[in-house]
């Protein structure tokens, strides 16, 4: 079961604790011992790099060590970004409800900027292709009844830009 | 893509295991070599089947700030402006939208304080409002997508 994430005071990371970063945000090495090729890499030894990746992992600066499946190579072309205007009061309930099916990938709640920008609920939706999309977005409209007061689903026409995220405090 | 890769993808999403020998113990679980493993993660990486495989880091958790931004920007304006606001290095990703509000990027700045900033300078280069929205709760799993 998921919990809405805490926003705990930002985690302190040394030194060590940067190189792994930079060492490991491309992937984890395909060896039978890959955290001791990372502490060969950091200047470390595996034990070291164990603990500092289990304490990031408890810490929430690691969110999961796993895979990620590309939805759109095994088959899932259509995903569209669905957006919501329900209730403040029941934001959470229905993202967590919403956030748990199975073709959401991810769920926020985001700030309104009212009048232009009444959604403050947003899910990923993927689907074989956009009318797949569209179905499962009224699956969610079905279920939210009243409280969805108002949705779109917004489709990307076009990637303008996508380079990895930067790590902070790095020099 | 067979019934092992299958089983692969979905347990990986699961978690992996911090420990001397990683593969083998999610192959023996799996009931396949630790060989066997490692190679169909790197096969699969290879074919784009996995988009990664390794620790997922949180940027907000290690300090920075991250957010998206929309923008609504006319057609004949939209070339120009997508070309200002991508050469800010902050900016990680931008996409097309078919939207009024049709150019949607992600901000990661080394610190929450440099996210005003940046918002401020992207209005001011390009002479268009930034809609800066922040998640402010994650109702968040990862671990599904069963395949």
């Amino acid at each position: 079961m998921k919990e809405p994430l805490r926003k705990p005071e930002p985690i302190q990371l040394d030194e060590l604790d940067r190189r792994i970063v930079v060492a490991t945000q491309g992937g984890l090495p395909l060896v039978p011992e890959p955290y001791r090729q990372i502490a060969a890499e950091v200047e470390s030894t595996a034990r070291e790099v164990m603990k500092r990746l289990q304490t990031m992992l408890d810490a929430g600066v690691i969110r999961r060590i796993g895979a990620v499946p590309n939805h759109y190579t095994l088959g899932f072309r259509g995903n569209g970004m669905s957006v919501w205007d329900v209730p403040d009061e029941k934001v959470r309930t229905h993202g967590r409800v919403i956030g748990d099916l199975d073709f959401v990938s991810h769920a926020y709640r985001r700030p309104r900027h009212l009048p232009d920008w009444r959604y403050n609920l947003f899910a990923m939706v993927h689907g074989k292709d956009r009318s797949e999309v569209m179905e499962k977005v009224k699956a969610i409209a079905d279920m939210l009844g009243d409280d969805n007061r108002a949705h779109e689903v917004l489709f990307s026409t076009r990637i303008l830009k996508k380079t990895g995220l930067r790590i902070p405090g790095k020099d | 893509m067979d019934a092992v890769d299958r089983a692969i993808i979905n347990r990986l999403q699961e978690g992996f295991p911090i420990c001397d020998r990683p593969y083998l113990t999610v192959a023996k679980q799996l009931e396949i070599t630790e060989d066997d493993l490692i190679g169909r993660i790197d096969a699969m990486l290879g074919a784009k089947q996995l988009s990664r495989f390794g620790p997922m880091y949180h940027a907000e958790r290690m300090g920075g700030g991250l957010s998206l931004c929309a923008m609504s920007i006319p057609d004949g304006e939209f070339e120009r402006v997508a070309e200002q606001v991508n050469r800010f290095p902050e900016v990680a990703h931008n996409y097309a939208r078919d939207h009024r509000l049709n150019m949607w990027f992600v901000l990661a700045t080394e610190t929450p304080k440099r996210m005003g900033e940046v918002l401020g300078e992207i209005a001011r280069t390009t002479g268009y409002p930034v809609y800066d929205m922040p998640k402010q709760e994650e109702f968040f799993v990862g671990l599904k997508f069963e395949v």
